[in-house]
């Protein structure tokens, strides 16, 4: 089944027209991904075309989801606007929002999931890769890409994976898949300090989802997501789990790169995650490069 | 970004906070002559704080000898001796590391009798994606301490933020600080400034320490934000104009600076290998590897997803301006990008930059047979590696750690 969203996923992109969206569209488009609409508020009627498909553009997202049946959708909108796109989203009654925009204020992001409380729309990220549904052509394609992550270093297969980073992510998707095995679904849940859906939320998605049969967990410094899911995970889950966290080496007091990755006041360190993670059974990988093998050995 | 206490001060007493009245200055005749204003307005005693961003100002030691980035001045003519000892000198804080920092500012301000000391922060709580203000009895202190020794002494009030923060939610937190009568309508009007000041700044953190009670020149008890530090969400900078300006460069490491007009995103730390990386989760995760061999990271480096040739040409000669450097580890995957477009730009910036230290370089993704070869082909001694720690446990052995 996989989490989230599956190849018969349509999916609309807000931002579609500006040159990062519309060159992940592209992408999407080639790996066989159900591109059903754009969204550009003022270019609608006009269509976006790639590789002999016609996208057609609406102004808003009501409008595309009642035309098209899109149901999931993938944010490209300038941080200034991001926000709003979001909750646009969110109003229109999407299943799913996945926000690949870098940059967003917290505190529009404080407003967002303020807004979001009690409706139905999941959000993904914001600042993060996206989500990787893998198909079952060749190098996976035929699967479902929200975002902007590499589809060929996929495979189909039983691995769920989450991750706040989006190249570390990619380092353990193609661990797995040099070693043959393959993914249900791989999840980017953002580097930002305030997102959508945490570790545990994704956690407990592939606990409960019968394709998937190990899961591989990375994290990084700065808050404490990743200590919640190792609880929960201690109690509850029922398959085997690997993990990394990032940013051992990162002095207190610094944003490393991601605005969410930062250890103050002493907490968030990645000494403390480790400890979490030896203490609720989760396979700890020393180095990045022993993640594939630390969860295949425990399966 | 970081501002300092005295801009710190101003945005504070903009949304109503009641600070000691003060001014900045930048020589010992400015700092007499707004100390000469301050007694003339009955003030008995003054304060000549240095304005770094570091803390422990007033225990740090000035490289001249002079003890105490903070001093208390009972006359103007001692307010530009204090001056005079500290402007153009160098600070050394629990904080600043040796290096120190330079002092070209000083607040000077009045220094108010301090009856009670408390503890007061604005910032985000990442669990509950809302806001939450923390105040604590035990002010004057490191609160981190606070934190691990007694908690039970830190009091959390959670802010819905489709409301803002309530009166009655300042005035509970006034009760728990212990206060009484007049002194709850004064704290409850100073935390409600200091949560909109978080709020419409888009701060990162607001924090006063210590917020004391004051007595007034008539007796008065009142509250007073005498020391305050705030720090910005880099990602709003963009809508708050005046705070821009807040930015003082001097503060910055230069190198920082420098890779910051490039887009790239690089921290200094204190080992001999320098890394370049493409994302942020990597980059860390280079640098954990890196000291997993036995060796020491030179410092943070994500160039982002792009990576341009002349990116990575800016990266190494960043990477190279730090005389500490050894060696240079560069770890890319190139999901999206195209390996041998990056190969030939590390190629590019490798001649351009006459590079003499060992270089290992991993390249995985996208087209990465042609990348190798154009790196094999390049006629540079350069170093591959296969896997992340393949190419860490090489670039150690060559710096020879």
């Amino acid at each position: 089944m996989a989490i989230l969203v599956t190849p018969q996923t349509k999916v609309l992109v807000q931002g579609i027209t500006g040159s990062f969206g519309a060159r992940h569209t592209q992408l999407s488009i080639e790996y066989g991904t159900l591109i059903v609409a754009g969204v550009t508020p003022g270019k609608g009627g006009q269509f976006f075309e790639h590789a002999g498909k016609k996208v057609p553009i609406f102004d808003t997202v009501a409008e595309a989801m009642k035309q098209t049946g899109a149901t999931a959708s993938a944010v490209f909108v300038p941080p200034p606007f991001a926000a709003d796109a979001i909750l646009e989203g969110v109003d229109a009654g999407l299943d799913l929002v996945v926000a690949i925009t870098e940059g967003i204020p917290v505190n529009d992001m404080v407003k967002a999931r303020r807004a979001m409380e009690g409706k139905k729309t999941r959000l993904i990220g914001p600042n993060c890769p996206g989500i990787v549904t893998p198909g079952e052509g060749k190098d996976s394609h035929g699967g479902c890409r929200i975002g902007i992550a590499p589809g060929y270093i996929h495979k189909k297969g039983n691995i769920g994976v989450v991750s706040r980073s989006g190249t570390l992510t990619y380092e353990a998707v193609w661990q797995l898949t040099c070693r043959g095995v393959g993914q249900s679904t791989c999840v980017g849940i953002g580097g930002d300090p305030v997102n959508g859906t945490s570790h545990l939320d994704v956690i407990k998605m592939f606990n409960d989802d019968p394709e998937t049969h190990g899961i591989i967990m990375i994290g990084e410094i700065g808050g404490s997501a990743e200590e919640e899911a190792a609880e929960w995970i201690k109690k509850n889950c029922k398959k085997p789990v690997a993990g990394f966290i990032a940013g051992a080496t990162a002095p207190p007091g610094r944003r490393m790169g991601h605005a969410g990755a930062i250890v103050s006041g002493g907490m968030g360190t990645a000494a403390a995650k480790i400890e979490a993670f030896k203490a609720a059974g989760i396979g700890v990988a020393v180095t990045p490069s022993e993640m594939a093998d630390t969860l295949l050995k425990m399966m | 970004m970081n501002i300092h206490e005295y801009q710190a001060k101003q945005l504070l007493a903009q949304y109503g906070v009641s600070v000691p009245p003060g001014e900045v200055c930048d020589t010992p005749e400015a700092a007499k002559k707004i100390a000469e204003g301050l007694f003339a307005k009955g003030e008995t005693l003054v304060v000549v704080k240095s304005q770094i961003h570091a803390g422990g100002r007033g225990k740090g030691t000035f490289k001249s000898g002079f003890q105490g980035g903070v001093k208390l001045c009972k006359t103007a003519d001692d307010v530009y001796e204090k001056a005079k000892a500290m402007l153009g000198n160098v600070l050394v804080t629990k904080q600043t590391g040796p290096e120190g920092r330079l002092v070209s500012k000083l607040l000077v301000a009045g220094a108010p009798e301090i009856k009670k000391e408390f503890y007061c922060a604005v910032l985000l709580d990442r669990a509950s994606s809302r806001p939450i203000m923390m105040v604590s009895t035990e002010g004057g202190v490191d609160i981190e301490e606070v934190a691990e020794k007694s908690p039970e002494k830190i009091v959390k009030e959670t802010i819905d933020p489709a409301v803002g923060m309530m009166p009655y939610q300042a005035r509970k937190l006034a009760g728990a600080l212990g206060l009484k009568g007049d002194l709850i309508g004064s704290a409850a009007k100073l935390l409600l400034g200091v949560y909109k000041t978080w709020w419409e700044c888009d701060a990162a953190m607001v924090e006063i320490n210590p917020l004391c009670i004051i007595v007034g020149s008539d007796g008065k008890e009142t509250l007073s934000a005498v020391d305050a530090k705030v720090s910005m969400d880099d990602n709003a900078l963009y809508r708050h104009k005046n705070i821009q300006e807040m930015r003082d460069l001097a503060e910055e490491a230069p190198l920082e600076i420098e890779a910051s007009k490039h887009g790239l995103n690089y921290i200094k730390l204190d080992g001999s290998i320098a890394c370049l990386v493409n994302g942020a989760g990597l980059a860390m995760s280079t640098m954990d590897i890196i000291q997993h061999f036995g060796g020491n990271p030179a410092n943070f480096l994500d160039v982002g997803g792009g990576a341009s040739k002349d990116q990575v040409t800016a990266a190494f000669k960043i990477i190279l301006s730090d005389p500490s450097v050894k060696g240079i580890l560069v770890n890319i995957f190139g999901g999206i990008m195209d390996c041998d477009v990056i190969a030939t730009g590390i190629v590019a910036a490798v001649k351009e930059t006459g590079l003499k230290l060992p270089l290992v370089v991993r390249l995985e993704g996208n087209n990465v047979d042609a990348g190798k070869k154009t790196l094999a082909e390049s006629g540079l001694s350069l170093i591959t590696g296969d896997t992340m720690a393949d190419a860490a446990q090489k670039v150690v052995k060559a710096v020879g750690v």
